[in-house]
């Protein structure tokens, strides 16, 4: 037996509240961030990521009152993401109860701050998130861009070498969203899941596109994948993170049960 | 009513363990201190920790709570989690060697080091971030009171302590690699290399058990 194989489900969270319609029947509120991570927890999740959505700069704060709320109540590790930009903001997280925080467009502005936040935090609440973009045409050697804004905006950086600067830096993990897979449900993007793990020393949690369980077990046998993040195929209770894990351990796949 | 004293000093997860052992408290009260006399005079205590190691040791130096613990130790129950295991053992090769406070014996080296002999162990990321199993070496122990023996536990760590540093102390082995001691416990001091506060119903238990703990084996 060793370290087992994490499964994360990720809520989108827009002042304050869980959106992109988690339904379970049997909740009293959908869109209250505490019950739908109790629910999780219940199930078994690994792990909580949390995406702060908010636009508006002044209801970001709502944010740190879900994260305290969480905290006190879900005693699993938490991730927040979406609007992390400087130490004061990752101090604010971090002191509501947050375990890790993900950093995306802030590292790719200005990448020393991922060296100064893992320095002054230490790695192992350093997520860096990357959404990443097939570049190369077919026939060609398999390459990745970093998008912005959802995936309209190009950067020009290669995926693979943005990891491992990241991890240069002191990134103690890799969030890797597919932003060709992202929605689809047709399955993470293996080959740039294994590409990037295998390019890396610190865990790398595969992101984008599961559509069912057996991709989840796929991200992990085939893309090398540490984690294995999802929202819509939980949010939408077709499957629990129980029967996820499963899924997984019949195929060989060690997970905490 | 009895107290729980979380010792501050400056190092990051206390929330979480004070949120945790609030969440399980019955008769307790849980209190945060970095004051000498607040600690000393609780009925049990707990040293979390996280981040580098000479940051630690150095902030216990800083604010004389080195001592404390060290009275502590002595004879009250004692929980040390991550970090805060680690600063009570001997040693660290963190930071180029550091001193720790060597409430019990032991010193920590990095997994890499310990992997350089293996084969195999290409796919092992480091820092050993995760869950995974801590067997208990005496079942019976009353920390490990309503705990499966196939429970896992939250790990983030980076540096270990070998089995063979672990003579008489080791309370559990977790296997990453190399088969290593996950939690360590002399008389009334027990401490985790893995937290209890994220482990969810198997930590919960475990800080349950501390409170009820009277430090005896």
């Amino acid at each position: 037996m060793g370290l087992a194989k994490r499964i994360i489900p990720c809520l989108d969270v827009d002042g304050g509240r869980v959106v992109k319609g988690v339904q379970f029947v049997d909740i009293r509120d959908a869109g209250d961030p505490v019950e739908v991570a109790r629910r999780y927890n219940d199930e078994g999740a690994d792990e909580l990521v949390f995406l702060d959505i908010t636009a508006s700069h002044e209801e970001r704060e709502t944010m740190v009152h879900v994260v305290e709320e969480v905290a006190s109540s879900v005693f699993i590790p938490l991730t927040v993401g979406g609007g992390i930009r400087s130490n004061d903001d990752i101090r604010r997280m971090l002191n509501a109860g947050a375990d890790k925080v993900g950093i995306n467009s802030a590292a790719i502005a200005q990448p020393e701050f991922v060296q100064e936040a893992a320095t002054r935090f230490g790695s192992q609440c350093i997520v860096v998130a990357i959404d990443a973009k097939r570049v190369s045409t077919e026939g060609e050697a398999a390459r990745w861009e970093i998008f912005t804004h959802g995936g309209r905006k190009e950067t020009g950086i290669d995926a693979v070498e943005w990891a491992r600067k990241m991890v240069a830096y002191g990134a103690g993990e890799i969030l890797l969203t597919s932003m060709d897979r992202d929605g689809t449900r047709d399955g993470f993007d293996l080959e740039l899941t294994r590409t990037v793990s295998e390019a890396v020393s610190v865990p790398v949690i595969a992101s984008g596109g599961v559509g069912k369980l057996e991709h989840l077990a796929e991200g992990v046998l085939e893309g090398k994948a540490d984690a294995v993040l999802a929202a819509s195929i939980f949010h939408f209770a077709e499957h629990s993170v129980g029967e996820a894990k499963q899924c997984m351990a019949e195929r060989g796949i060690e997970v905490r049960l | 009513m009895k107290t729980v004293a979380v010792i501050d000093y400056g190092m990051g997860n206390l929330h979480s363990v004070a949120k945790a052992l609030e969440y399980v408290a019955t008769d307790t009260r849980v209190v945060v201190s970095s004051e000498p006399r607040t600690i000393l005079s609780a009925d049990r205590v707990v040293l979390p920790g996280v981040g580098a190691i000479r940051d630690c040791v150095s902030e216990l130096h800083r604010l004389e709570l080195d001592g404390v613990v060290k009275e502590v130790a002595k004879n009250k129950p004692l929980l040390g989690v991550c970090v805060g295991m680690q600063a009570l053992l001997e040693h660290s090769a963190e930071n180029a060697g550091t001193d720790c406070l060597a409430v019990m014996p032991g010193r920590l080296i990095h997994f890499k080091d310990a992997f350089a002999d293996l084969r195999d162990t290409a796919e092992l990321k480091v820092p050993h971030m995760g869950w995974n199993q801590a067997v208990p070496e005496d079942a019976d122990h009353p920390m490990w009171a309503g705990i499966a023996v196939d429970a896992r536990f939250y790990f983030v760590h980076s540096y270990f302590l070998p089995l063979a540093e672990a003579s008489g102390i080791c309370a559990a082995r977790t296997e990453f690699g190399v088969e290593f001691c996950s939690a360590v416990t002399q008389g009334n001091v027990f401490a985790t290399q893995f937290h209890p506060e994220k482990s969810a119903a198997a930590g919960l238990q475990l800080y349950a058990n501390f409170l009820a703990w009277n430090g005896d084996n």
